[in-house]
């Protein structure tokens, strides 16, 4: 791993204005800047999601890492590389279809299609639905939204990464508990929080079901439906009522 | 590489133990004094060099044979220089720090113990024995604790130690972990009642029926004990990991702060604290930046600053308003575009923040560099040094196996005009200001005899290695000194490396 970069991986600023022509088409043009630069991505979505289930994680770490993210994704953006495919994002700025914080740090749970509400955060940074997992610029990439629902279908394309994220989804399952109590041990312990309370961010986010503030709040926009909502709304409504006792 | 010693503690008609210099040789890097023998150690010659005085373990079973009250807590000092074997994660040293005058030194693990070593007496008869460190006291400062609400554990690892000015006989440090600062009241018993009335020797009561005479308890002479009493808890105040707490000029408060919030509390009161800094979005979803560490001001009780995971730091004033979002200095340093890199926001990230004695320069600690800034200029820092500048074409590999997310410390000496810092393969460097002269030693069993010169180390960048050089790739990444210490006055260093603990002076004392 340590040849991959040779003294960093350096990436060319669009404001550099005589550097643009050579530079950015001197890094965007090499397949291996491409490849680094998506596997840099792999690497660091997979940090996100290997978080200690038992102690909280480190706040510093995950934000750097996240900013990393959202760095390789901008810069993905710029170039083109970074596909959406679901139609309701088609309109919308690019900017708007940067990966928030909060989406990559949503728990890892829902594999295997069995609860297809992702839970949004339980006060640590916790993992990547596998819907996100980075998915090379040549096949199709989901909105962040929408393949937080999207579970399973097209999980035959994401090979080899795909492969050792269902080890570590396997592991990680494994060590949850039964799914009613989860439904309630995982549900963000920020409702009890009295900052969430106060600051009204129970309950109201727009992926339907209250996000940590301990994790990071829900993306712009609210996700597509399917079978998902009516789990989401179940657990909005057991949170609301929590919230309210 | 010769550092200018401090004019304390020297006597000029010494002559050098080793080389045995003429006393009143003067060369251009004496101080004015005339103090004679700086440190020198590139190679080993010259006039002055570190030397190993101890290496202290704390194995797991010293803090139960503290607790046994007719144990003298000194005799385990005989069994730190026994090679232990039983070695656990919970010995791991987590923070490192001298008192105020330099007598004690206090070490944190992983297990949330405290280990407070005191420097043993000059004495006549063992005059080389000076600047040796034994076991004072040992007790558990924090506890393991569960959070049932998040279903998270709270670990018990003692994240920092701050001791404060001695004011009378006992000692006061604080000490946290990730959640609660607790106040330690480490005091000397040394006498003991006897003769009450109503109890015997054991302590049991007596039968009032037996009691024929009145005496009134003599206080007689016992072998020492040193207790150490929590004298305050200051819980439930930050929602968030605690990473540096700094104890206040004015001795009355000291502020905590974690990745958010930074909270001043006054030491008589628990269950309040002001919340002076709060940088925590109303969107969390706008989180791109945390505080990294935090201190105060040395002399004005006002001030104190605070980095980012940016590569900033803000100095903030108390006077101006009660919550200091607003800074009243912001220093950064703009970016070197020729080394941008996806890493470069990470390796920018502050991992320590202190003030110079003279408080008139703050240190950072980033991943590879260490930085002087004089607080009269924010623009840039007056002086940037090199740590380990050979990790730059690594910083994918170092990404990867976390190491890159390492907080290393930095350290002044007493008189500001020597640096120090960790590094990997247990070697740690020393920067002095005023030569711009540079040295890399190690602290390691293999390498260290006591009392014997340290040998000064150098890391192969490329090309032909030399006989004592060792590449960049058999560097040890498992082996990092994150925490050491300057005694406050001499040229002592307490360099934590893993469980270890290595104490090394300037041959010179």
């Amino acid at each position: 791993m340590g040849t991959m970069f040779a003294r960093g991986l350096k990436r060319k600023s669009a404001e550099d204005g005589e550097d643009v022509e050579g530079g950015l088409a001197g890094t965007q043009a090499t397949p291996s800047y491409s490849l680094q630069r998506q596997s840099l991505l792999d690497m660091s979505l997979v940090k996100l999601q290997l978080c200690h289930m038992l102690v909280e994680p480190n706040l510093c770490r995950s934000v750097l890492i996240a900013n990393t993210v959202r760095q390789i994704q901008e810069e993905m953006t710029q170039d083109g590389t970074w596909r959406v495919v679901a139609p309701q994002a088609a309109g919308r700025a690019p900017l708007d279809r940067l990966v928030s914080t909060e989406i990559l740090c949503r728990s890892v749970r829902e594999q295997e299609g069995e609860r297809p509400a992702p839970d949004v955060g339980d006060g640590r940074m916790p993992g990547l639905v596998p819907g996100l997992s980075a998915v090379p610029s040549a096949q199709a990439l989901r909105s962040p939204q929408s393949s937080l629902w999207e579970v399973d279908s097209s999980r035959e394309n994401r090979g080899g990464f795909q492969k050792s994220l269902d080890q570590i989804f396997e592991t990680l399952e494994s060590k949850t508990p039964g799914s009613v109590e989860e439904l309630f041990s995982d549900v963000d312990s920020s409702y009890y929080d009295l900052d969430a309370v106060l600051t009204g961010m129970v309950g109201s986010t727009q992926s339907g079901h209250g996000s940590g503030l301990q994790a990071f709040t829900s993306a712009a926009t609210p996700p597509p439906g399917s079978s998902c909502r009516s789990d989401l709304g179940e657990l909005d409504h057991a949170v609301e009522i929590l919230v309210e006792t | 590489m010769l550092l200018s010693l401090p004019a304390l503690h020297l006597q000029t008609s010494e002559y050098h133990p080793l080389f045995q210099l003429p006393h009143g040789r003067r060369g251009p890097w004496c101080s004015p004094s005339g103090s004679p023998a700086p440190l020198s150690s590139e190679t080993g010659c010259g006039e002055g060099s570190w030397i190993l005085v101890c290496r202290l373990l704390v194995p797991t079973q010293v803090s139960l044979l503290s607790m046994e009250e007719d144990i003298d807590t000194r005799k385990i000092n005989n069994s730190f220089l026994r090679d232990h074997s039983y070695a656990t994660e919970a010995d791991i040293i987590s923070t490192v720090e001298f008192n105020h005058t330099g007598e004690l030194l206090a070490t944190g693990d992983k297990g949330g113990r405290v280990v407070i070593f005191q420097r043993e007496q000059e004495s006549k008869n063992q005059v080389h024995r000076r600047g040796e460190y034994n076991v004072y006291s040992t007790f558990q400062s924090h506890e393991p604790e569960f959070d049932y609400l998040k279903s998270l554990e709270i670990e018990e690892k003692i994240n920092k130690i701050r001791w404060l000015p001695q004011q009378n006989a006992a000692y006061f440090l604080l000490s946290t972990n990730d959640k609660t600062v607790k106040l330690w009241k480490v005091s000397e018993r040394d006498k003991r009642p006897e003769g009450y009335n109503l109890k015997d020797e054991e302590g049991r009561l007596r039968d009032p029926a037996t009691i024929t005479t009145l005496r009134v308890p003599v206080l007689r002479p016992m072998d020492l004990m040193v207790e150490a009493t929590p004298r305050r808890v200051f819980a439930n105040a930050h929602t968030y990991h605690i990473n540096s707490i700094s104890v206040n000029s004015d001795y009355e408060t000291y502020m905590s702060a974690d990745d958010l919030r930074i909270n001043l509390w006054n030491f008589e009161i628990t269950n309040q604290s002001f919340n002076i800094v709060d940088i925590k979005p109303a969107n969390m979803e706008e989180l791109t930046e945390v505080i990294t560490a935090a201190e105060f001001h040395p002399h004005h009780c006002n001030s104190f600053v605070y980095s980012s995971s940016k590569g900033t730091i803000r100095l903030c004033d108390m006077r101006a308003s009660a919550l200091c979002d607003r800074h009243s200095k912001f220093f950064e340093e703009p970016e070197d575009p020729s080394n941008r890199s996806f890493f470069s926001e990470i390796i920018s990230s502050i991992s320590d923040v202190k003030f110079s004695h003279s408080g008139r320069y703050i240190m950072t600690r980033d991943y590879l560099t260490v930085k002087v800034w004089d607080l009269n200029m924010e623009n840039r820092p007056i002086e940037t040094y090199q740590v380990h500048d050979y990790l730059r074409s690594k910083l994918c590999s170092l990404y990867e196996n976390d190491c890159i997310f390492d907080k290393f410390e930095c350290v002044w000496n007493g008189s500001d005009s020597v640096i120090m810092t960790g590094s990997y393969n247990n070697f740690f460097r020393m920067f002095d200001r005023n030569t711009k002269r540079d040295v890399t030693l190690e602290a390691s069993r293999e390498n260290s005899k006591p009392r014997a010169i340290l040998k000064p180390r150098k890391v192969c960048v490329g090309g032909k290695r030399r006989k004592d050089e060792i590449s960049v790739d058999s560097l040890d990444f498992s082996k990092k000194i994150l925490h050491t210490a300057w005694h406050p006055s001499e040229n002592i260093i307490a360099v934590a490396a893993t469980n270890n603990l290595y104490i090394f002076q300037d041959k010179v004392n």
